[in-house]
């Protein structure tokens, strides 16, 4: 009982951080309809820039925002210097562009902070474990990104859906001309969108960094969880993308921690044992393959245009 | 006579490079050369198996690391297994790959645009993830190959320059048979598809049909360069399925120059040869060759071939 409820908390937390990252990437995918590859690499980016405030000014909330801060920054930079003269052209070409930028990042940051991974430490007040149940306890470190990403999600639900700039943004993705034409300043805008996606996947990897370490090449796996993410949600919906989060989050981790026993019932232990790894790891992506076979544009496909 | 262009006259260097290049390895006594450019022959192989989907057939797929491994690790495992007779391995690895690209393609094509690429993706993963499960054959750590597949007499790929044209001579059949499908009323078929696959279905053929045999087609060309690649580094692990190494496939048929006969390769050439080149100059040499990528979208439409094209009109 108590390792269900908490594996399954941690299915969320992490379902939830994979919102974080699948957002951002279904914003700039839907709204700019741009293929962003680089997007793992802002995540990395969050979490190196996070580690480094942190260890520079010896606080770690004041190294999460510095660093949140810095990726918004480098987001907007990329913007404006590269990815704008991607808009409109074909999504090869957003595939290629977006793996150099991969390899640059991943490559700037071997440079600037050497091979080895850095670390975040957590300050004393969020390693305690604390009662959620009669005689259940849980980190509060993985109960404060609940909060947290639970607490973005409602205010971009609200951003998007309920202010004007919102509505100027959802608009735009609809007809880019148009917002054009009624003297809104388009490229202003969509240098803010792709911002906020930046500062998204950023926040992602700094909630992340002290869990694992802070490492090259981060992003990588995890990007293709989130494409895989806003592929079963449907492309564009940032309700889709949070909820395919979560139960991507919950499959993953559930089956990493169930899939051996279950297995153990019909295998032999030998065989069990090595199939179980595998298998855990292929699950999100037999889901994803059994979703799209049946639906072919995702779970919530976003409104046609 | 069509007129002898600047993207013609490059290829013919190329190609005339790439066939004397033993001759002058041996003459020059550098041996790393020739390891070299047998794995450029062979990327350059699988590259061109992908152009054949992206560029004639217009599909996307960004999961052809798949069969790579599938193409190795048919080799491996059957050289774990005691049966070291190429006759039989690359048959085989012929047969898995065209086995997995008939499932793959007949899941994969209900969807299309970025869904298509992503659940080409997909799968290409699992295989990643099913390979690092098999713990007889190495898991994680991959597999060495102690024997390289046995053409009894005939050739012997122990041999770096035989070794090197069996490369060559794959990779120049499947070039002339890209070439011949192409042309053919097949290739007209898939182009057309690529095209407009509404107005094709609506004169009457079954795009499906057509579009899972190229998808086949490339799967089992991609499967051969997957044996020899295993032969050449006497190796194979999950690692060549990873998706950035699909990535890179794309990556080198894009540079190149999509739905060329001859783009990918120059692709390949080019980008594993820059890659080689920056790498002697600096450590980090992802820094200049990111970048150069990005620019290459940016100003270089249509890839280096589009590139060379565009001397003619000036």
């Amino acid at each position: 009982m108590l390792l269900v409820v908490e594996q399954f908390l941690n299915g969320l937390q992490f379902g939830l951080l994979l919102f974080l990252l699948a957002a951002g990437l279904t914003l700039v995918f839907g709204i700019m309809d741009l293929v962003n590859l680089a997007h793992g690499s802002l995540y990395m980016m969050g979490a190196y820039f996070a580690a480094t405030f942190a260890a520079w000014t010896g606080s770690f909330l004041l190294g999460a925002l510095l660093g949140l801060g810095a990726t918004l920054l480098l987001g907007i930079v990329l913007e404006m210097t590269a990815l704008r003269h991607l808009y409109g052209r074909d999504h090869l070409d957003h595939v290629l562009a977006t793996f150099g930028l991969i390899l640059f990042f991943n490559e700037a940051v071997r440079l600037i902070w050497g091979p080895a991974g850095l670390a975040l430490p957590l300050p004393a007040w969020l390693t305690v474990p604390v009662p959620i149940l009669p005689g259940i306890h849980y980190p509060a470190y993985r109960l404060a990104i609940i909060v947290v990403a639970l607490l973005v999600a409602l205010l971009l639900y609200l951003g998007v859906m309920r202010t004007r700039i919102g509505m100027l943004i959802r608009a735009g993705a609809s007809n880019r001309e148009m917002i054009g034409a009624l003297g809104i300043n388009i490229k202003l805008l969509y240098t803010l969108v792709f911002g906020l996606g930046a500062a998204l996947a950023g926040l992602a990897g700094l909630m992340q960094a002290p869990i694992l370490t802070v490492q090259i090449g981060m992003g990588e796996n995890i990007l293709i969880l989130a494409f895989v993410i806003i592929v079963i949600g449907g492309i564009g919906s940032i309700r889709g993308a949070f909820l395919a989060a979560i139960f991507v989050g919950m499959i993953d981790t559930l089956g990493r921690a169930f899939l051996p026993d279950l297995l153990r019932q019909v295998l032999s232990g030998a065989a069990a044992s090595t199939a179980a790894p595998a298998l855990s790891s292929m699950l999100i992506y037999l889901l994803m393959a059994i979703v799209l076979v049946v639906r072919p544009e995702g779970l919530f496909p976003a409104n046609r245009r | 006579m069509k007129p002898f262009t600047v993207s013609k006259a490059a290829t013919a260097l190329m190609l005339a490079g790439l066939v004397l290049l033993p001759l002058y390895s041996q003459l020059s006594g550098n041996i790393f050369i020739l390891t070299l450019f047998t794995r450029v022959v062979i990327l350059a192989l699988a590259a061109a198996s992908l152009n054949l989907m992206m560029g004639y057939g217009g599909m996307m797929s960004f999961g052809h690391a798949a069969y790579l491994g599938i193409g190795g690790y048919a080799v491996g495992m059957l050289a774990q297994e005691g049966v070291g007779s190429g006759f039989i391995q690359f048959p085989v690895a012929l047969a898995a790959s065209a086995i997995y690209g008939l499932v793959i393609g007949a899941l994969s094509l209900r969807t299309r645009g970025v869904y298509f690429i992503m659940i080409t993706l997909a799968f290409a993963q699992m295989a990643y993830y099913v390979a690092s499960g098999l713990a007889r054959y190495g898991g994680d750590d991959g597999l060495t190959i102690y024997k390289r597949s046995d053409f009894s007499g005939l050739i012997n790929l122990s041999n770096r320059t035989q070794f090197y044209y069996l490369c060559l001579t794959c990779l120049l059949s499947v070039i002339f048979l890209i070439w011949r499908i192409a042309n053919s009323r097949f290739g007209i078929v898939v182009q057309g598809l690529r095209s407009n696959e509404q107005r094709m279905q609506a004169i009457g053929f079954p795009a499906k049909r057509y579009q899972l045999v190229c998808f086949v087609i490339s799967g089992m060309m991609c499967g051969l360069a997957g044996a020899l690649l295993a032969n050449n580094t006497d190796f194979i692990s999950p690692a060549v399925m990873y998706w950035t190494r699909s990535g890179d496939l794309m990556v080198m048929v894009i540079l190149g120059g999509m739905g060329t006969l001859f783009g990918p390769v120059m692709g390949a050439v080019v980008y594993l040869l820059l890659e080689e080149f920056l790498s002697q100059i600096t450590e980090y040499w992802a820094l200049i060759m990111g970048p150069l990528l990005l620019l290459v979208v940016l100003f270089g439409r249509g890839g280096i071939m589009g590139l060379l094209g565009r001397f003619n009109r000036d």
